[in-house]
């Protein structure tokens, strides 16, 4: 997107959430353990296309992309993620009511 | 016999759920993200891949780094010729005179002048010296700074409330995944004499990231 034409740049800033630090350490680590290089961290992030770019944060993005990578990889299955990610989504509810 | 998600079709690029669009963040909803990050990071740990530990520990590390660490490093550079010569060298290597880190990936330290200004950007996502910073600022990663810091930096500056000089040269440094940028910015006026301590008061993240300049009169530091 360099060169290209934008608006206004806003001094923007947060606080990091929780999750997102633990994104980001996922990142790191995986990196260190040769599990994923930063190539395709951006890769898995390209290929969403400008909609979804910029629809989705920051964190959310590489979240999105850390998986798919270790679906590509062989790490996890597409499967597993599926049934874990309603099992995590099941236990919240039960802890929150 | 598969009930799961996105196969081959090409357009999707997640298991399928309700689709997670913007969602307001409430105190008992986790986010479709959230929710996957806690899968991801829980399918890992199981596999043996990374420890819960470990990613205790590098969170810990993440929030122990901030601009502090790079202020040290400019308001040294301010006293010292010999450091700075060094850092402006090695970037790197002349860290670890002052016992900070020494950074995953080669630093290249660029130094402000009366004719030259430095600005740092990544056009292509965030990279960004965090262990000298810390972790980059929203704006930062904004699709408005990476777009325009490359096309027109002196328009950029001065949303920030920097004006510059036409005769300053700006000089816009983009990063990569292996490269990153820390500017020096100049020692302002009026700071003879001072103490690192002191002087690493005055310099801001923006200012080595190039967006800011610091100024003496901006702390309540006596002469």
């Amino acid at each position: 997107m360099g060169g290209l034409p934008a608006g206004r740049v806003e001094a923007t800033q947060h606080e990091y959430a929780l999750w997102e630090k633990r994104g980001d350490a996922l990142l790191v680590l995986l990196s260190a353990a040769g599990r994923m290089t930063v190539d395709e961290l951006r890769k898995n992030i390209e290929v969403l296309g400008p909609d979804a770019y910029d629809r989705m944060s920051y964190y959310e993005r590489w979240i999105h992309s850390i998986s798919q990578t270790l679906i590509q990889r062989g790490v996890i299955t597409m499967d597993e993620l599926g049934r874990r990610m309603s099992a995590v989504e099941a236990r919240h509810q039960d802890e929150s009511r | 016999m598969h009930d799961h998600p996105h196969d081959h079709d090409g357009d999707d690029h997640g298991p399928h759920r309700p689709h997670p669009g913007p969602r307001p963040d409430a105190d008992d909803t986790l986010s479709y993200y959230q929710v996957m990050e806690i899968a991801v990071r829980e399918l890992l740990i199981e596999k043996g891949v990374l420890s819960a530990e470990a990613v205790r520990r590098e969170i810990e590390k993440m929030d122990a780094r901030s601009p502090a660490q790079g202020a040290r490093v400019v308001a040294r550079a301010w006293n010292d010729p010999a450091f700075k010569a060094r850092l402006l060298q090695l970037g790197n290597d002349a860290l670890v005179d002052l016992g900070l880190e020494r950074g995953p990936y080669k630093l290249v330290v660029v130094e402000n002048t009366p004719d030259v200004h430095n600005v740092v950007v990544c056009t292509l996502c965030s990279c960004y010296p965090r262990w000298l910073l810390g972790l980059p600022p929203d704006w930062y990663k904004s699709r408005n700074y990476r777009s325009r810091a490359v096309r027109e930096p002196r328009a950029v500056l001065r949303e920030f409330g920097l004006e510059l000089r036409d005769e300053v040269t700006v000089r816009v440094h983009d990063s990569t995944a292996d490269m990153r940028y820390l500017v020096l910015p100049a020692r302002p006026a009026g700071t003879a004499g001072w103490s690192e301590e002191q002087l690493a008061t005055l310099v801001t993240r923006d200012c080595m990231i190039g967006v800011a300049v610091p100024k003496a009169e901006s702390t309540g530091v006596n002469q």
